[in-house]
């Protein structure tokens, strides 16, 4: 059947225009998970990014989930939502929180530029904002239970403290990465196929500037509806 | 079929027992624990179906090994609680997702194992904590919850004083769920990664198998909706353990007593709920879309008709799927103006079914089909997703669903469309894969006579249920003999009963079959169904990094079947070009 055997000869031609030479393309994403070799030994480094860029959607969902369920609370007839002023310290966390994004940024130019103890300083001081962050935060709390104001006072308080402890837990899990990120950088990483120290530190760096963002989002949330 | 230079040794296998099979990292054993955990939870929800349609029948029957001889009503109402969320959770979001994508999915792209093979560990594990815990219900003071797999506030918000099982039970249940969303997150997030980032060479997002489509679909649903049903449980959690309102209103009175929550809204938590629920049907539903168009095409020697159509309609299900929410709270008593544009949503999901639809008639149209058993699975697959789907535009019409809210017209209907269309994927896929997963063919008589006594069995069961809810049968009453106007119907029930247990008993063909086919079935080769994609150009099963340190380079759709020209009716995708047309010169 000499129609047929063009039919396949023209899906030969076809692939070749796809192909540059070393394998056929993938026109959406790229060939390879951005041009590491494939197969990749262990998970790409690529991958973490993404993976992380995910999970921050899934986090985002969740946030996103509480805030609308406070909204409509608050909105339902019936409802005896009384409005909660923030704790004034949460001016101070607030800028904590920006300094230690400031930090991170610098330290991952350090460690761009090959800096190890600056890299390690910056690091580490982002990490410590961060635990002064968390401090705040209870502090903040230590504020609303000397004001009487508890979980089961009124609904605005109850979200306040579910909106802080949840974003909290979130920094909390971001501390222990950058701490132990930083004492791998110190120790040496292991040589074995995991994620390696520039992938760490930029999808840690990723996920702490937004559990900054969202902290500044939350806040400003309580500013307008508190 | 060939090997393009990519020889590379990714890891070693595990050697001890515990890193193996326990506590593997290995995306093909965990997709398998996935499937027997799957496969427990089926067989308890049954069970506890089989309880529940005898007693509607004969409710002041003895039961053996139940406290006080005679179920209560309150115990027929913690079965369809545990029957529900068993179900939903542990059977229609487990094995086609979980399960059989964890095991395909990664060597369907032509990749050695997910992206992150830890965090598919924790997953699988997460999962299992989940499912102890909602086990545990049944054996806590007073037993499982009595809310329904909705918990519904305020039922579910207070403690024990709303009832038998609303103390602990309830409690187990929303620890149970809110670490299945845990893990469910960590998983989607796990499948999105790896479809992303680790396709082979050569396989672009519009070459992937359908089943990958309807993986990655329902990926992104399940991260996008359990995040809000984790937020749900954790306002729920604290209402019942901190004394917190977020979902309880003032003034409730339970046994005399004024309880103390003020101010919350019961129907907060039925939008959160839903927010989730609805998706999650789709989140049942579009792995056996996926496995169906597969099976279809493979079976019917054909390319699947209307490939983007297909992937275009998944897509669109997807997005439609996350604006429909508020149609399972028409009688809610929310804004006929909100109703109305829930209710056009609803109706606009029918268009991308449509199109699946007439794509499988398309598909079946002219061809040459063989009747292999994976195939008479997702030929039913296609016809209860249409008998179940239509009954959906019915009730998504807010004057009907007034109507037929809450009766057995609604448990039919989702019934056939979520559960056992669902199962029809999972059983399609389960016979289609078992030669690669296990090295042995499973018996196809068997396979046969399991497949007509479960497809005539589901519709014995569910056809007539409609009809008891258009005469306002009432679901989750547990005894009926005091209802006048039902009682006509007495022998429809009975007859839906004895088709349940039919059904139920048929059952055993496939059990038996599974479990004798892994020790006694013919040994598969390692394409016995002249498929094309990745999975069947490797041995049966599969090697520890799937392709034996050759990883394949893609060169074609997944669906090249009967190419003119070709010297066999199918052309694996990693075939090389040069050689496809040297086989057909010759």
């Amino acid at each position: 059947m000499p129609e047929a055997v063009s039919d396949i000869e023209e899906q030969e031609q076809a692939v070749a225009l796809l192909d540059g030479g070393g394998g056929p393309r993938d026109p959406v994403f790229g060939d390879d998970g951005g041009g590491e070799p494939w197969p990749p030994a262990g998970t790409p480094q690529s991958t973490y990014t993404v993976g992380m860029l995910v999970a921050l959607g899934a986090i985002a969902m969740f946030f996103m989930a509480l805030v609308s369920a406070s909204v409509v609370h608050r909105g339902m007839p019936g409802s005896d939502w009384v409005p909660l002023h923030p704790p004034s310290i949460l001016w101070v966390t607030s800028a904590l929180a920006v300094a230690s994004s400031l930090t991170l940024v610098r330290a991952r130019r350090m460690f761009k530029a090959g800096a190890q103890d600056s890299f390690s300083r910056w690091w580490t001081a982002t990490a410590v904002l961060g635990i002064c962050f968390l401090s705040g935060q209870v502090l903040a709390w230590r504020q609303l239970v000397s004001a009487g104001l508890y979980l089961v006072s009124n609904p605005s308080v109850g979200f306040f403290y579910v909106f802080t402890a949840a974003h909290g837990l979130h920094l909390l899990g971001g501390v222990i990465a950058l701490l132990w990120i930083g004492w791998r950088q110190s120790h040496g990483w292991r040589k074995s196929r995991g994620i390696s120290p520039a992938t760490a530190t930029a999808v840690a760096a990723l996920y702490w500037h937004f559990v900054t963002g969202l902290w500044l989002f939350l806040f400003s949330f309580f500013l307008i509806g508190g | 079929m060939s090997a393009h230079g990519h020889t590379v040794h990714v890891s070693a296998a595990p050697t001890g027992f515990i890193r193996k099979y326990v506590f593997s990292t290995d995306h093909k054993i965990i997709g398998i624990q996935y499937f027997f955990l799957a496969l427990t939870s089926v067989v308890v929800g049954m069970l506890l179906s089989v309880l529940m349609r005898f007693h509607l029948l004969w409710p002041g029957a003895h039961v053996p090994f139940l406290q006080g001889g005679v179920m209560t009503q309150a115990q027929y109402l913690s079965l369809v609680t545990m029957h529900g969320t068993m179900m939903v959770f542990f059977v229609l979001t487990t094995a086609p997702q979980a399960g059989f994508g964890n095991y395909f999915l990664p060597i369907q792209i032509g990749a050695p194992d997910m992206a992150f093979p830890h965090l598919n560990m924790l997953s699988f594990w997460v999962t299992f904590l989940a499912f102890l815990s909602l086990m545990a219900a049944f054996f806590v003071p007073d037993g499982a919850p009595i809310s329904g797999w909705t918990a519904y506030t305020p039922l579910s918000g207070i403690g024990q004083a709303t009832g038998p099982g609303e103390g602990w039970g309830q409690t187990m249940w929303i620890v149970s769920i809110s670490l299945f969303c845990l893990a469910s997150l960590l998983g989607a997030l796990n499948f999105i990664a790896t479809l992303i980032d680790m396709r082979a060479p050569g396989m672009s997002l519009m070459r992937m198998p359908l089943t990958c489509w309807g993986w990655f679909v329902t990926a992104i649903l399940t991260l996008l909706a359990f995040g809000v049903l984790l937020a749900g449980g954790i306002l729920l959690f604290l209402d019942r353990t901190a004394g917190t309102s977020f979902f309880l209103p003032a003034g409730l009175v339970l046994t005399d007593q004024l309880q103390p929550h003020s101010g919350g809204s019961p129907l907060l938590w039925q939008h959160l709920f839903w927010f989730f629920g609805h998706p999650e049907v789709y989140i049942a539903i579009l792995p056996g879309m996926g496995v169906a168009s597969h099976v279809l095409s493979t079976f019917c020697r054909k390319p699947i008709f209307g490939y983007k159509a297909m992937v275009f309609a998944m897509n669109a299900i997807g997005i439609l799927g996350f604006v429909v929410w508020g149609h399972h709270m028409f009688v809610s008593g929310m804004n006929p103006y909100s109703a109305f544009a829930f209710s056009v949503m609803t109706m606009a999901i029918g268009v991308p079914s449509a199109i699946k639809t007439f794509n499988w008639l398309g598909t079946l149209w002219g061809s040459r089909i063989h009747f292999e058993v994976p195939m008479l699975f997702a030929l039913g697959f296609v016809s209860l997703f249409v008998s179940g789907g239509l009954s959906g535009l019915f009730l998504a019409q807010p004057a009907v669903d007034n109507l037929l809210h809450a009766t057995y017209y609604v448990v039919a209907h989702f019934h056939l469309v979520m559960g056992v269309a669902s199962i029809f994927g999972m059983f399609a896929a389960t016979y289609f894969w078992f030669p690669k997963m296990f090295g042995r063919m499973m018996n196809p008589t068997l396979g046969k006579i399991h497949f007509w006594f479960t497809f005539v069995g589901a519709y014995c069961i569910f056809m007539p249920m409609h009809f008891l809810g258009l005469v306002g049968g009432i679901r989750r009453y547990a005894d009926y003999s005091a209802i006048s106007y039902l009682q006509p119907l007495r022998p429809l029930t009975m007859f839906v009963t004895f088709a349940a247990f039919v059904t139920v008993t048929a059952q055993l063909f496939f059990l038996f079959n599974l479990f004798w086919s892994l020790k006694k079935g013919a040994v598969a080769e390692k394409n016995p169904w002249h498929a094309t994609t990745l999975e069947w150009t490797i041995p049966s099963p599969p090697p520890h990094d799937n392709f034996g340190g050759q990883y394949p380079s893609v060169y074609r759709g997944p669906y090249e079947f009967s190419v003119p020209g070709a010297r066999e009716d199918f052309i694996p995708q990693d075939l090389e070009p040069s050689q496809l047309a040297a086989e057909a010169r010759s």
